[in-house]
């Protein structure tokens, strides 16, 4: 242990930043996603709301506003699940001396997804 | 019983010897919390299943009304139906989760008070409540 916490004396710990990404996302998907999930997955497809007609969903999507909101709706949550993820591997399966590689997965995941959410969002 | 073992193969001169403890992998399913604990995590999955669903849902409606009612077809699918079904318990047990934590990871100082918490966890359910209302409203209305 005491090898391992000399080692980062000097360097500063990014923690920090991944863990108020994961409670920025940790909050905005706890207030955003069930409804959302709970319309588009399940009343709109088993008919118990009337479902959006196309044009009126593409005059809503249309707004930017609409869709930053969709961005940062699906990247914070993104990182919110790398990092969650990342613990769940790190204590779940206790891949202590992966921790490395688990992160960098993780994280990248969500970076390339909130990056291709990112271009697919603003050129819609 | 944690099984416990001294790495005496590694034992090299003037280094301390490192203590392992090994757990078996499921190690959480002999107590309720910690299986409570590994499921509230495990919710971070339907989450991130439920955004690549609606980035796609926004592809289809930009794609045109051919593709969104493909995407509409597929979400009509049993598969999909069902993967819904279990994601809309686990983003609940996530979005309750994580407000009846808040009072515990905010405290708030007004003065010399803090905010009680009862406070802070009545202010997020009416938070839910209320974005909850507005996006059903937005859809519901376009």
């Amino acid at each position: 242990m005491q090898q391992q916490s000399s080692k980062h004396i000097g360097k500063r710990s990014n923690e920090p930043f991944w863990w108020a990404l994961f409670g920025a996302g940790g909050m905005i998907a706890a207030l955003c996603i069930p409804v959302l999930l709970f319309m588009t997955g399940l009343a709109i497809p088993l008919g118990w709301i009337d479902a959006p007609r196309y044009e009126s969903m593409f005059t809503l999507l249309n707004n930017p506003l609409s869709r930053l909101a969709i961005l940062a709706i699906v990247s914070l949550s993104a990182f919110h699940w790398a990092h969650r993820f990342r613990f769940t591997l790190y204590d779940g399966l206790h891949l202590k001396h992966l921790n490395a590689p688990v992160a960098f997965f993780c994280y990248g995941c969500a970076i390339l997804f909130s990056a291709y959410a990112a271009f697919s969002l603003y050129s819609f | 019983m944690e099984q416990r073992e001294m790495s005496y193969g590694r034992y090299q001169k003037n280094r301390p010897m490192l203590y392992h403890t090994r757990y078996p992998i499921l190690w959480w399913v002999k107590k309720w919390a910690y299986v409570r604990f590994i499921l509230r995590e495990l919710t971070s999955v339907a989450v991130a299943f439920y955004v690549v669903v609606l980035l796609f849902y926004v592809n289809s409606v930009s794609q045109g009304p051919d593709s969104f009612a493909a995407f509409n077809e597929w979400l009509r699918s049993p598969l999909s139906v069902g993967l819904h079904g279990i994601a809309i318990v686990a983003v609940l047990y996530h979005s309750i989760t994580w407000f009846n934590l808040a009072p515990k990871a905010l405290v708030i100082r007004v003065g010399k008070k803090s905010i009680p918490g009862r406070v802070i966890l009545i202010t997020h359910y009416a938070m839910w409540a209320i974005v909850s209302t507005g996006l059903y409203w937005l859809i519901t209305t376009t």
